[in-house]
């Protein structure tokens, strides 16, 4: 980050500081990066439950009679068939189909807000605006924003005594609006771990009130804060896509492993005719899950061979907590993407085995 | 920052204890808590002929991988196979059960280009 002093603090930024956290900028805030270790933290939202400030997320509200239309046409997935309460994953992408972001689309009964990530909400805000419709309102809420997640198995235990909304009405990719130690605030049931998990949007004023009610809550579950670093193991570990490692304009929803929010047959929307062009001819290359058979971590860039010919490029990577080894997502070319292929992967210069595996590389337990 | 006075240091954030013409050669307790969790190291070779500043190991850690680079030019004379099954051993005590390797020293001039306890503390701020 070139200036330091334009890095902006979420509302829980004494909360990190007071929790000992390795605090590092990230998207243009101060984040914590880790605070005990990225396998502990890993392992208690595995365990029981854990707290992640993202409140670096983005929100955009949209509004006004137009809003569907204009959501749907922005978006490769289908924004019609969410009801109120209910909560979309998708996409946005450029006319050529290479990826805008990733986001969640939420639908409240008067009106939409999208969720985006926190290092394309300028990016993501300007391309919304210049697609504008007639009769559609978007106004940026990111700074008015507070945003924590409490992701693990323990987490209805944790949440349930703060709040009298009944959490376990809300099925996962749904929310309700409701009160969490009194603060009103959005119930969102999903989550980045592959864990039972909420979101609470809230007003940032409240913010300290709700870490601290909630932490007080989860004690007898050892409730800890959980950084960034837990953050990538737990998503790699689920082949959930990191937009700037993983997705970003130079790949397409299809070949990114994301066919499943592309709703082709849905009216026109950006990128549409390039990606059924792109279906059409056939996938040149799959984002690929793949463990290694040997020490050594595969990371975002190293190359990917099959018998020393180089066949496609890491994307991200990691030492798995849950599995005890290494593993990593790559694109490669798309014969070489079946489950059981052996490939090698060049870690610096030293080519080791790995082979293709099923993903996600751990089963989650979502529901 | 722990920074024990009895050894000496390299601007790469290894540490030396110097007893004779042998250096117990790890990283030091910045360096580990830099890199965070450390899930694998990999070993130089017994035997192994060395230079002053020349790589003679890998630390992965899961967010970055780091090279050692060895202190002193020498011969390495034995290295820490625990960390084969244990690389946390860094993290948890690298003045100590993490060290790394023992080399003989075969130049001792180049133990003067070593930083003092006190210019490595300025160096890590």
């Amino acid at each position: 980050m070139a200036d330091e002093s334009a890095v902006k603090k979420t509302p829980f930024y004494d909360k990190h500081l007071a929790c000992g956290a390795k605090i590092v900028p990230f998207a243009g805030y101060w984040m914590p990066i880790q605070y005990t270790s990225i396998i502990e933290e890993h392992r208690r939202v595995r365990t029981t439950v854990g707290v992640f400030d993202v409140s670096h997320m983005g929100e955009f509200i949209v509004k006004g009679k137009n809003a569907e239309r204009f959501i749907n046409y922005l978006t490769i997935n289908d924004v019609t068939k969410l009801v109120p309460g209910q909560v979309q994953y998708s996409a946005m992408c450029y006319p050529d189909g290479g990826i805008v972001d990733d986001l969640l689309v939420y639908r409240f009964p008067d009106h939409f807000m999208l969720v985006v990530n926190a290092s394309n909400i300028a990016k993501d805000f300007a391309w919304a605006q210049s697609n504008l419709m007639e009769e559609v309102e978007l106004t940026n809420i990111s700074d008015q924003t507070g945003l924590l997640a409490i992701q693990g198995p323990q987490v209805f235990e944790t949440l349930q005594p703060l709040t009298e909304t009944d959490l376990s009405a809300i099925p996962f990719y749904h929310f309700q609006q409701g009160k969490i130690a009194g603060i009103d605030v959005i119930i969102s049931r999903t989550g980045y771990t592959g864990e039972k998990g909420f979101e609470i949007y809230h007003n940032p004023q409240y913010s300290v009130h709700l870490w601290d009610a909630i932490f007080s809550a989860g004690k007898p579950y050892q409730i800890q804060p959980i950084g960034l670093g837990a953050r990538d193991t737990l998503r790699l570990e689920m082949k959930y896509c990191l937009y700037g490692n993983d997705i970003d304009q130079t790949t397409n929803p299809l070949e990114a492993g994301i066919g499943w929010i592309t709703k082709l047959d849905k009216p026109d929307f950006i990128g549409k005719a390039a990606l059924l062009k792109i279906k059409a001819a056939g996938l040149q290359r799959k984002s690929t899950g793949f463990a290694m058979l040997e020490r050594g971590i595969p990371r975002h860039g190293y190359r990917v061979l099959h018998q020393g010919q180089e066949i496609g490029i890491v994307t991200s990577g990691t030492h798995s907590p849950t599995l005890n080894k290494p593993i990593g997502i790559a694109y490669v070319r798309t014969p070489f993407s079946t489950v059981g292929t052996s490939i090698e992967i060049d870690l610096r210069g030293k080519i080791a085995p790995a082979v293709v595996v099923k993903t996600p590389f751990v089963p989650a337990h979502t529901a | 920052m722990n920074i024990p006075a009895n050894l000496k240091y390299t601007n790469d954030h290894e540490w030396a204890l110097i007893t004779d013409d042998v250096a117990l050669v790890g990283i030091t307790e910045y360096a580990q808590s830099q890199l965070g969790d450390i899930v694998y190291v990999e070993l130089p070779q017994v035997g192994a002929i060395v230079q002053q500043g020349a790589a003679i190991g890998t630390i992965e850690a899961v967010k970055t991988v780091a090279d050692v680079y060895s202190p002193v030019s020498g011969e390495i004379i034995a290295v820490n196979a625990a960390l084969k099954d244990a690389s946390e051993l860094i993290n948890k005590d690298p003045y100590g059960e993490g060290w790394i390797a023992k080399i003989k020293i075969t130049n001792q001039d180049e133990i003067d280009n070593l930083l003092s306890p006190a210019d490595y503390q300025k160096l890590i701020g």
